[in-house]
């Protein structure tokens, strides 16, 4: 019961960490029909930012706050350079131009920082605390914590702001949007940041377990796709939830599935992606889309 | 036919024919060594005719069309490796295995729009390399399989080959097995594309709904495009594998599915005509960008840059610029005679 209970903790850790990246992957959705394949190599390329920062000097904090702000800047700034110009281009471009972007920042990586794996300071504790009579890692609930607030941070922004209003206005019909004065165009920029954002913290948030190097966050993308599509393309919440329960199922499946185990995790992700879509394409949280002929 | 559509197709024909005359001769100049590297470039090149069927024609996109590589690689390297069967008749072979799990994959993908089918693909050459790891009984684990033997070989100094009464070096014989499919190939995906299938497909990509509406089948072309594209990815992976001597889970990285991505968009998409270019870019860029950099990542710095600039200034690719140089001459030919 007890490695159970661990179990479920970290999964849920680790299932925070794709629940954000998932979350950024479906803001873009949302309110553009595009997915970002560079969101894991932006959000790569932020943590490296960070720990430059730690490494000269900032205070952890200060440097995972400003890594956010960096992070926000890049994703907009990424947006009005490349994404613009083929807004309203056929899906397949614009996936071909995030591969290039995938391609370019993972490259860049290696460019500036190279190859070798490095260690990632945690803002957490690794130390154990019982609880129950079971030891749990701090670090894991410091990793959900964060997570979650992040979050719960976007979501009180969408739901109470203004700017907030807007986004959701311009995702749902950019049409009428514009008609009523919202900048549809920023509102696009804008939602490319907050993804750039989340994409930084799961990156912060993944670098002290995995280790941090420019291929980092490939199978992190990966589990992230595989909740955003388990939770519903279209549904925050879905990514989410789908995000914990990816989390969680994975590491009962790698504990307590000997077939399974560490090695098959990433193909038992890629079959949910294939079940999920053979079965309840709009996934757990999305409506079935009633396409007009 | 006008006269202009005449000029055209005699033009295609000798540039057709000079491209072959070209291939035949080329390995006369080459060093042994330059042979196989340019035997690479024919293995590319039928790869990103597969992925060109697909998007380019078709309208869908894959971002894992080395997970196709690798089956095809792995039906050649386990059936040569392991049971010995001559490595002629393990291409063919390959070819229809992977383009029985394309179209296997394809059910359940194709049934949604395009962003789910890349969705989807992407996480294949991801988790595959696991897959290969783990049933280490059929497929090496992570060490791979070797053929042809000797795990230490270098690829030279192997036996030559005797082919019709010739002999050629064994770098010179993978050249001429190589560019021998990837120009079968070639001439196979035109006269497909040329036909019905074609206009179907180059339907499909244009409008689902007007597609649809006129009767055409969609899931049903959309799954063939894509088996016929992985059928055409599992031959080359089976050439890889013929060429590189031995298949193992890093031969076919997720870059690699994303590489012929790029040379699919630098050639061309919904055009043949800048294959050769886009499959030299893929073999050729690492080198090019190692004379003005040889810091690690300067290769995919270009290729991602190349790949957005292209997209963004360039959407015909190489076949756009060729078709541009071309049209004034043709006019000109036209109104002069």
């Amino acid at each position: 019961m007890a490695e159970f209970l661990q179990q479920v903790v970290s999964g849920l850790a680790t299932g925070g960490i794709y629940g954000s990246l998932a979350l950024a992957i479906v803001l873009i959705y949302r309110s553009a029909r595009v997915i970002n394949f560079a969101q894991g190599e932006m959000g790569m390329f932020a943590t490296f930012i960070a720990l430059w920062l730690i490494d000269s000097g900032w205070p952890y904090w200060w440097a995972f706050a400003a890594t956010l702000v960096m992070a926000f800047v890049g994703g907009v700034l990424i947006e009005r350079v490349v994404i613009r110009p083929v807004e309203g281009a056929p899906a397949v471009t614009v996936v071909i131009v995030t591969i290039g972007l995938f391609i370019a920042l993972n490259g860049l990586a290696y460019w500036i920082w190279g190859g070798e794996t490095r260690s990632f300071p945690s803002a957490f504790s690794t130390r154990a605390i019982r609880i129950g009579g079971v030891a749990f890692s701090i670090q894991d609930f410091g990793i959900i914590g964060v997570s979650l607030a992040a979050v719960a941070l976007l979501f009180l922004f969408f739901r109470f702001t203004k700017v907030g209003l807007g986004l959701r206005a311009a995702a749902v019909n950019p049409a009428a949007s514009r008609l009523v004065g919202v900048r549809v165009g920023w509102m696009l920029a804008l939602g490319w940041g907050f993804a750039s954002v989340l994409g930084a913290v799961s990156g912060m948030m993944v670098a002290p377990l995995v280790f941090l190097d420019p291929n980092m966050m490939r199978p992190v993308l990966l589990y992230a796709i595989a909740a955003a599509i388990l939770g519903g393309l279209e549904s925050p919440l879905g990514a989410v939830v789908g995000g914990l329960v990816l989390g969680v199922g994975l590491n009962l499946i790698a504990t307590y599935v000997d077939f399974v185990g560490e090695t098959l995790q990433l193909p038992f992700a890629f079959v949910v992606i294939l079940g999920v879509l053979l079965v309840r394409p709009a996934g757990l949280f999305g409506r079935v889309a009633v396409r007009r002929a | 036919m006008s006269q202009r559509r005449v000029l055209l197709r005699a033009a295609r024909f000798a540039a057709f024919a000079v491209g072959v005359a070209v291939v035949t001769v080329l390995p006369h100049w080459l060093s042994d060594f330059r042979a196989s590297e340019v035997a690479y470039v024919g293995v590319y090149m039928i790869g990103i005719l597969g992925l060109n069927i697909l998007t380019g024609y078709t309208g869908q996109i894959s971002l894992g069309h080395g997970a196709f590589m690798a089956i095809g690689g792995y039906t050649t390297a386990i059936l040569v490796g392991h049971h010995a069967v001559r490595d002629l008749w393990t291409i063919p072979l390959a070819g229809l295995v992977a383009g029985g799990a394309g179209l296997l994959f394809g059910l359940p993908a194709l049934r949604l729009s395009g962003l789910y089918l890349a969705l989807a693909t992407f996480a294949l050459p991801v988790a595959l390399p696991q897959v290969l790891k783990k049933f280490s009984h059929f497929t090496g684990g992570g060490q791979g399989i070797q053929i042809f033997g000797d795990p230490d070989y270098t690829g030279k100094g192997y036996e030559n080959v005797h082919v019709l009464g010739q002999t050629l070096t064994f770098n010179d014989w993978l050249y001429y097995l190589t560019w021998t499919i990837a120009v079968v190939l070639f001439v196979a995906a035109w006269a497909l594309l040329a036909g019905r299938a074609g206009r179907t497909f180059r339907a499909i990509r244009d409008s689902e709904i007007a597609a649809t509406a006129s009767g055409i089948d969609l899931p049903l072309y959309k799954t063939l495009a894509f088996g016929i594209s992985a059928a055409f990815a599992g031959v080359a992976g089976s050439l890889f594998v013929l060429v590189s001597f031995s298949a193992s889970p890093g031969s076919f990285p997720i870059v690699l599915s994303l590489y012929l991505l790029v040379g699919a968009v630098v050639a061309g998409l919904g055009s043949l005509w800048g294959i050769v270019v886009g499959a030299l870019f893929v073999q050729y860029l690492p080198a090019v960008s190692g004379h003005i950099s040889n810091h690690a990542g300067a290769a995919d710095v270009t290729r991602g840059v190349i790949l957005i600039l292209v997209v963004l200034i360039l959407p015909a690719g190489v076949a756009g610029l060729i078709r541009r140089a071309g049209s004034p001459l043709t006019n000109r030919a036209i109104r002069r005679s």
